[in-house]
This record gives C-alpha cells, structure tokens and sequence, in this order.
C-alpha cells in the first residue's frame, strides 16, 4: 500500500480537456480556434479568429497539424484552440461544394495571414473569379494593379492561405499549363473538373 | 522556440497530471471543475508567459491555487455543519478496505485532512510527480521546508494507517 497518484477513468482527462477548449472559444478567450476535417482531398485543417476563417489547410502537404499549428501561433497567437463547433458553418459549406451543391462560399473570411499590400490586392481579385472561369497569373497580376509582377503574383497564390474558398486553383499559366498549386497538382486538377474544366489534362 | 506552443497542445500534454493532482487534493467530485477553471486561467495568462517557463510547474501552480480556493470554500461552509454523517459501515469499510481503488481514495481522503501545507507538498510531490525545489517554487518556500512537510504529513498518515509507505 503506497501513495499512488489517483487513477482517473479512461478517457476522462481527454472530455475535460475538449470541454475546456470548447468553454474557452465559448467565452472568447481563445484568439484562434481550429478543427480538422475530412475531405475528398484529404484532411484539412481549418482555422478561425472572431473576425472569420483565416486558414484552410492541406494537412498532409503542409506538414501535419502541428506544424501548420505552430506557424498560427507564431503569426497570429498561441492562444489556440480545438472547437470543432465553431467551423460547423465553413464545414457545411465545403461539404456543399464538394458535393457539387455549391458554387460560391458565404463565411466570413479574415486576411491577416495574407503578407503585404500586394498579396492582398492578388488574393482579392483571385477571391472575384467566378466558378468554373480561370485567369492567367499574368491577368491575376494586372488585376492586382502590376502588369509586370506576375511571378510575384504567383508566389502570392502559392502563399494563399484559404485555398478553396479563394480559389486559387482557377490561375493557370498563360499558355494554359496548370502552374503550382498548395495541395499538389492532383488537387488542382480534382478542383477545376469538380467546377468542369477538365480540358486542362 | 521563441513562442510558448499552441496552446491546445499545452492542454493536451497537461490534462493528465492536472486532473490527477487535482483529484488527489480535492477529490473526484470537485476536480472536474477545477480542472476547467485551471486551465482556462492558464489560457488567460498565456501570451505574458515567458518562453522558457517550465510549463507542468507553471500550471501545477495555477492548479494548486485553485485546489486551495475549493478548500477554503470548504471550510466557509462547513463552519456552522459538523462532520458529515457516516453511515455506520463506512469506516469499518475503509479501515478493510475490499478492492484497491477503496484503499487508494480512502489514503487521498486522508491527505485532504492533513493541514494545508502538507497536504499540497504530498500532493504536489505524489500526484503532481514534481520534484522538492519544484514544490518550493509552487509554494513560494524552500526544498527543506517542503521536504519537513512532506515528512511530516507521512507521519500522521502512517499513524492513521500504519501500512502507509510512499515512494521515494
């Protein structure tokens, strides 16, 4: 008979800890909340602030959960959290769309992983591409305001952090090649077919 | 790393020994919500949180804080109510002590008795796992005055139930 540390049921520590982080967003004391999710390309990760979806990524091509976690915490802040509810909204949507029962996405979007005016200025003409329309980086950097900058325009599409939902899969190379993409190059060609442009092969 | 990690992999990787130093010192019934309320301060004071904190007895401590506000809400309410009733078999339970889980809770029980100080040294020492001088910076005191606690606290358990041993 000794003074063993107590021995809580199986599990049990598991259901706090997910009841305290879904308090914690409750209460607003989390600055970042995030969930994983599956998908037809894989597990995404997926990532809010107050102000909206700041984040969706390709778990796998970005490195697994705790190195995408570990730039949000050095970007945004380290006071994250796992709320699964909290992304109930931009999980129906991309269920939605990859159902093919979507075509544009309503949630509330926040940039602040977006660097400089520049990035910015991309991402929000590539964010105005219809479904099923493509543009050039060439058109994505005039669009942006800087005819001549469009290798800076793809590396401000290779940096998106919300692909899908800024969908950066429709830029393709000026003579029609599919360019880069985050997710790898299977992912952008299951994208534009799933929105019917499946001439580019 | 010159960031403190996310903060649910701070949660994650502490749940376990917070909800077991928690439900040695302030039994199974109350350290469901001390636990929540832990770790939700801890969320509170994580940006200001150096670097280099050493992370199980940072939160070990804020734990330790909230296990003492449980008691003190005790003792607030026990003032006007005398001993809880025992029911004639319980004690005669305890001292036999059936299955080990009994015997395990009934020594908890009896560490909760102990006065403050040294029920949070053996707390902290056999449920928390932390180290003396790690006590020390918990309590704000030394390693010596931690050990004498610990030392004594044993005493008085091993007078109560003279099988009591602990690990070194």
């Amino acid at each position: 008979m000794s003074l063993h540390p107590p021995d809580p049921a199986p599990g049990h520590a598991a259901t706090l800890a997910a009841q305290t982080a879904a308090r914690a967003a409750e209460q607003g004391l989390a600055d970042v909340v995030y969930a994983t999710v599956d998908s037809p390309l894989g597990r995404l990760v997926t990532v809010a602030t107050p102000r909206g979806l700041a984040r969706i990524a390709y778990e796998l091509p970005n490195g697994g959960l705790d190195t995408i976690l570990d730039q949000i915490a050095a970007r945004l802040s380290p006071r994250i959290v796992e709320a699964p509810k909290r992304l109930d909204d931009v999980h129906r949507e991309l269920d939605e769309y990859f159902a093919g029962r979507r075509e544009t996405f309503d949630v509330a979007l926040d940039w602040s992983l977006v660097s400089g005016p520049f990035g910015r200025r991309v991402l929000a003409q590539t964010a105005r591409i219809p479904f099923g329309a493509t543009r050039s980086y060439r058109e994505i950097a005039e669009l942006a305001g800087s005819p001549n900058g469009f290798r800076a325009a793809g590396n401000a599409l290779g940096a998106n952090p919300i692909p899908i939902i800024v969908p950066c899969h429709r830029v393709l190379a000026s003579g029609g090649g599919l360019g880069g993409y985050t997710g790898g190059l299977d992912v952008k060609r299951w994208l534009l077919r799933r929105e019917d442009r499946s001439a580019v092969d | 790393m010159s960031h403190p990690p996310p903060f649910q992999r701070f949660l994650d990787a502490q749940a376990d020994d917070v909800l077991r130093f928690l439900i040695a010192s302030v039994g199974s019934h109350d350290a469901d919500d001390a636990f929540q309320e832990t770790f939700l301060s801890a969320l509170r004071a994580y940006p200001r949180l150096r670097p280099d904190s050493e992370l199980r007895g940072w939160v070990l401590t804020i734990a330790h804080r909230k296990a003492l506000d449980v008691h003190r809400a005790r003792a607030r309410r026990a003032i006007p109510v005398a001993e809880p009733e025992r029911s004639p078999g319980a004690a005669h339970q305890a001292g036999t002590g059936t299955g080990t889980g009994n015997i395990e809770g009934d020594h908890w029980e009896r560490v909760r008795a102990l006065p403050a100080r040294q029920r949070a040294v053996l707390t902290l020492r056999y449920a928390g796992d932390l180290t003396y001088a790690e006590i020390a910076t918990v309590l704000g005191s030394n390693e010596d005055a931690a050990r004498r606690a610990a030392a004594d606290g044993l005493k008085t358990l091993r007078m109560e139930l003279p099988n009591v041993t602990a690990p070194a």
